[in-house]
């Protein structure tokens, strides 16, 4: 067994950008739809559906629900652009960062989290740009876990802060 | 809502509960460009180990979110949300959503959240971190 499956190559990406996207403006249908989706079968909260009910409130008109996807379907942009390599292959990370990877033959989601800035608003222009912000392992159960943590942070067009998230993948 | 009452640590907050299946699925499908085989298909969730078709983990983050907007309504805020995915929403599961508060620092809130199945096995645990209105 290796001792470990972070190569000099892979150390010195961390920190990197991995990528940016630049999503369509947001429309009131996308976010009515989200919160359709996220609440069904209930009605969601009016604040996502209803102008002027929305106008009468503390967020001066409809926000987007925190967890709300303006890149779901296609971006305005996407940097680099996707490449013949499946996003299955557990080495795309590296592939897109142009160093060889671990070549692990598993991949998981180890989970999210997030921090919040200002919200969403019909309107807006979302820009993500992620990073890679650490590698570490870790021996498990089924061998020398590999844990990778990747950092997007939004920006909307006024350059606020919409939200920064972690995602940790783990491969083994 | 939560503007009246007095938070205290080890308070339980009111639950978010969904009956799920391809109705809840499709739908977040729809909005999140997210159709996956395993997400539609009871034999593909079959091939992968599991009794039928399962629900995405990213409709979980959600059901968390609508947990904490719930409780701390439209004049509060989530500041920080986390979240793990520990095992598979299966098609008919009623999936409930939970949070206790473990913290509280004026009006801003943390809590341990989850989401949970029947049988209270854990599907999302997580932690979270509100300002209530």
């Amino acid at each position: 067994m290796a001792d470990t499956n972070i190569s000099a190559q892979m150390r010195a990406a961390v920190g990197r950008e991995i990528g940016r996207r630049v999503s369509y403006p947001v429309s009131e249908s996308d976010i009515r739809r989200w919160a359709l989706a996220v609440y069904y079968p209930e009605t969601p909260p009016r604040l996502y559906w209803d102008a002027g009910y929305a106008d009468t409130t503390r967020h001066g008109g409809i926000v987007a629900p925190e967890e709300f996807n303006p890149f779901a379907w296609l971006a305005r942009s996407v940097e680099p652009a996707r490449g013949v390599d499946p996003a299955q292959n557990p080495d795309h990370l590296e592939m897109t960062l142009g160093v060889p990877g671990p070549g692990l033959k598993f991949q998981l989601n180890g989970g999210m989290a997030v921090e919040y800035g200002v919200p969403m608003r019909p309107g807006d222009v979302i820009t993500a740009v992620n990073r890679l912000a650490s590698y570490t392992e870790k021996e498990g159960r089924l061998g020398l876990m590999l844990f990778t943590v990747t950092e997007d942070t939004w920006t909307n067009q006024r350059g606020e802060t919409v939200k920064r998230s972690t995602m940790t993948g783990i491969r083994y | 809502m939560t503007q009246t009452t007095t938070v205290e640590v080890g308070q339980e907050i009111p639950t978010f509960r969904r009956t799920t299946g391809l109705h809840n699925w499709n739908r977040y499908a729809a909005v999140n460009d997210e159709f996956v085989d395993i997400h539609m298909d009871d034999d593909a969730g079959r091939a992968a180990g599991y009794p039928t078709a399962f629900g995405m983990g990213n409709l979980q983050w959600s059901y968390l979110h609508d947990l904490l907007r719930q409780w701390i309504g439209e004049d509060g805020r989530i500041l920080r949300l986390s979240c793990q995915f520990r095992a598979a929403n299966t098609k008919g599961m009623t999936v409930t959503a939970r949070g206790r508060v473990t913290a509280v620092r004026g009006r801003e809130v943390d809590l341990d959240v989850w989401t949970e199945a029947d049988d209270g096995g854990p599907l999302a645990p997580g932690k979270a971190t509100v300002v209530l209105p």
